[in-house]
């Protein structure tokens, strides 16, 4: 687990080289927080992984968050860890507007464009610079982001005798 | 209700021509095209070799793979919106079923994030057995993997001795938790119930005749000129870029990093177990053939002296609001009543936060982001899965070799579509 001087360190060291980026730094159950600004995004996890005190060289894990009903709604969390110095961060970033979303960080671990493939597909929230960005877990004509709070969990319709034609003109199967 | 495909209405024009572009627009994948000249083929969802319903776009010139783009997809099942409208511990049941092949490794990986998140531990006695049945159930997996990959370079024998190992170690699952696969036998909070009587002379007698089972298996593979022909320099990626590529597991530590998570932030009791992390040096296939092949051996090493270790007490923790009393209390006290319709009405309720825990699965780091906002549904649940990690890999792995070898990587990288989909 990261002891208070982990994350103490990595305070000190993004604070000092990007002033304005930090929002906040929260502490919950041992694991270190920054809360940074979605602008300031790549320049920080650039100072992550090319400072040596940092040494951040692996990027774990790129999870989006729906807060609704908070403001802002999205929330981009970066889990990075140091093989080297054997201490992680969470980076968050909020998000307001998905179609606005954080620059790619394919430049800085290229295990960022996989990821974020994902984060597209299911939550809807576009990364610049990254033309991978497609459907890759559902059906390439799928309208929606299905993780996002306002999409139903879905349910197929029962068909009972009284709606079986309606259900059945519906249904997408091999008709004649 | 809900429909997310756009459900054409009867009487549209759903049949249209498509022309090459658009094909391949459609169906490419991802994949960038090197050259015209190339062969597109579609290493389809259904193959014996994909180790499930993996569909990899190959660009051949003649044998030989100038890329590749998986695609996946076909087991997606909404897992993690899924768990969003279950209570957390009926939420269980369904990580079971993402690495089918390793359910106990998968079940450790949420319920540290629940007890994390509540901010409860386990006794030592549930610690302790969930240490060896976590290791049972890496030493289950590494066999599938090792049956399967073999026999896609055509070792058959291999593949029969697997399994039938791994049927011992299914017994041994059912005896405690009463299903072979999805066990859903870890609880928040401790276990679902104790271990029986039968649990300590099943896998000491496991521990007993395993060890030589392996040695069995590497005289038939270790110096087999077939097997060094076929894993040889097959597959190599360096150190850097299977760390940039986010490589965890067998993988990463066949090229050389010594990074495991049993090591590097020892959960439960593993600092108390002495065990070696098995490294490769070249990272190529029959690297991490025998970096799996002796993490088997270590896992037989660990639950030697857990077994040996084991202390006495109860499997479950005393904190009445998140574990169930047990029945014979029901009768003699009115909290006990209280608690146990509470949590089966309505589930215990998580404090707001987020929480990742991560541990070594078998494939690599399992990590399972969670968060709560104070009901008793989780309000997010992430899985940061190996095996879709790693397999952003495979296009480096892959590149320029013959098919035949891309056969032989997909074995290598130990990939279970369950946990990629999911």
């Amino acid at each position: 687990m990261s002891d208070v001087t982990t994350g103490e360190l990595f305070y000190q060291k993004v604070n000092q080289a990007f002033p304005g980026a930090i929002d906040r730094a929260v502490e919950f159950r041992g694991e270190h927080t920054l809360v940074i600004r979605q602008a300031s995004l790549k320049d920080v996890c650039l100072l992550l992984r090319d400072n040596e005190e940092l040494a951040c060289n692996l990027l774990e894990d790129i999870v989006a968050d729906d807060m609704l009903p908070e403001f802002p709604r999205f929330a981009v969390n970066y889990h990075i860890y140091s093989i080297p110095k054997n201490h992680y961060i969470r980076i968050r970033v909020p998000v307001e507007d998905p179609d606005d979303g954080p620059e790619t960080l394919a430049a800085v671990w290229p295990i960022a464009s996989w990821l974020e493939i994902e984060v597209w597909d299911l939550m809807g929230i576009t990364f610049k610079g990254n033309d991978q960005l497609r459907r890759l877990f559902l059906p390439e004509d799928w309208q929606g982001h299905p993780l996002r709070k306002d999409y139903p969990l879905g349910y197929e319709e029962v068909q009972f005798s009284f709606n079986w034609q309606a259900i059945d003109a519906k249904k997408p199967y091999a008709k004649d | 209700m809900a429909r997310g495909v756009g459900i054409e209405e009867p009487g549209s024009d759903k049949v249209k021509e498509l022309t090459v572009e658009e094909l391949r627009a459609k169906y490419g994948s991802g994949l960038a095209v090197q050259s015209e000249e190339n062969m597109l083929l579609s290493m389809g969802p259904q193959h014996p070799s994909t180790h499930g319903v993996l569909r990899l776009l190959l660009e051949l010139d003649g044998e030989s793979v100038v890329n590749l783009a998986p695609d996946i997809g076909f087991l997606h099942t909404g897992i993690e919106k899924n768990m969003e409208s279950k209570t957390y511990t009926k939420a269980l049941v369904m990580t079971d079923r993402m690495d089918y092949l390793a359910p106990l490794s998968n079940n450790l990986g949420y319920i540290m994030a629940v007890e994390k998140l509540l901010g409860v531990e386990a006794p030592p006695r549930a610690q302790v057995l969930r240490v060896i049945l976590t290791e049972l159930t890496r030493i289950a997996s590494h066999l599938v993997w090792l049956g399967t990959s073999a026999l896609d370079v055509a070792a058959m024998t291999v593949f029969l001795y697997c399994f039938r190992e791994r049927e011992y170690l299914l017994d041994i699952f059912e005896m405690c938790a009463g299903q072979r696969m999805m066990a859903s036998y870890f609880r928040p909070g401790g276990l679902w119930r104790d271990v029986p009587e039968d649990f300590e002379p099943a896998v000491r007698r496991f521990l007993d005749f395993f060890p030589e089972r392996i040695l069995e298996y590497e005289a038939l593979l270790k110096e087999n000129p077939i097997f060094l022909r076929r894993t040889k320099d097959i597959g190599v990626i360096s150190a850097e870029d299977a760390v940039a590529w986010g490589m965890t597991g067998p993988g990463l530590r066949a090229t050389g990093v010594n990074w495991d998570i049993r090591k590097a932030h020892p959960y439960l009791t593993y600092d108390r177990y002495d065990f070696d992390v098995p490294l490769g040096e070249n990272g190529d296939v029959y690297d991490r053939y025998r970096c799996r092949v002796r993490e088997m051996s270590q896992s037989v090493r660990i639950v030697q002296q857990a077994m040996d270790s084991l202390p006495y007490g109860p499997v479950l923790t005393d904190n009445r609001k998140i574990a169930p009393p047990p029945r014979s209390e029901l009768g003699r006290s009115m909290e006990a009543v209280i608690h146990h319709f509470k949590l089966w009405t309505e589930g215990f309720s998580a404090p707001e936060g987020y929480v990742y825990q991560r541990i070594e699965s078998p494939k690599g780091e399992f990590g399972c982001y969670l968060r709560g906002n104070g009901t008793a549904n989780p309000a997010r649940v992430h899985f940061r899965t190996p095996s879709y990690v790693n397999l952003a890999s495979l296009p480096n792995l892959a590149r320029g070799l013959m098919v035949a070898d891309l056969v032989a990587i997909i074995g290598s990288i130990d990939i279970v579509l369950g946990e990629i989909d999911r």
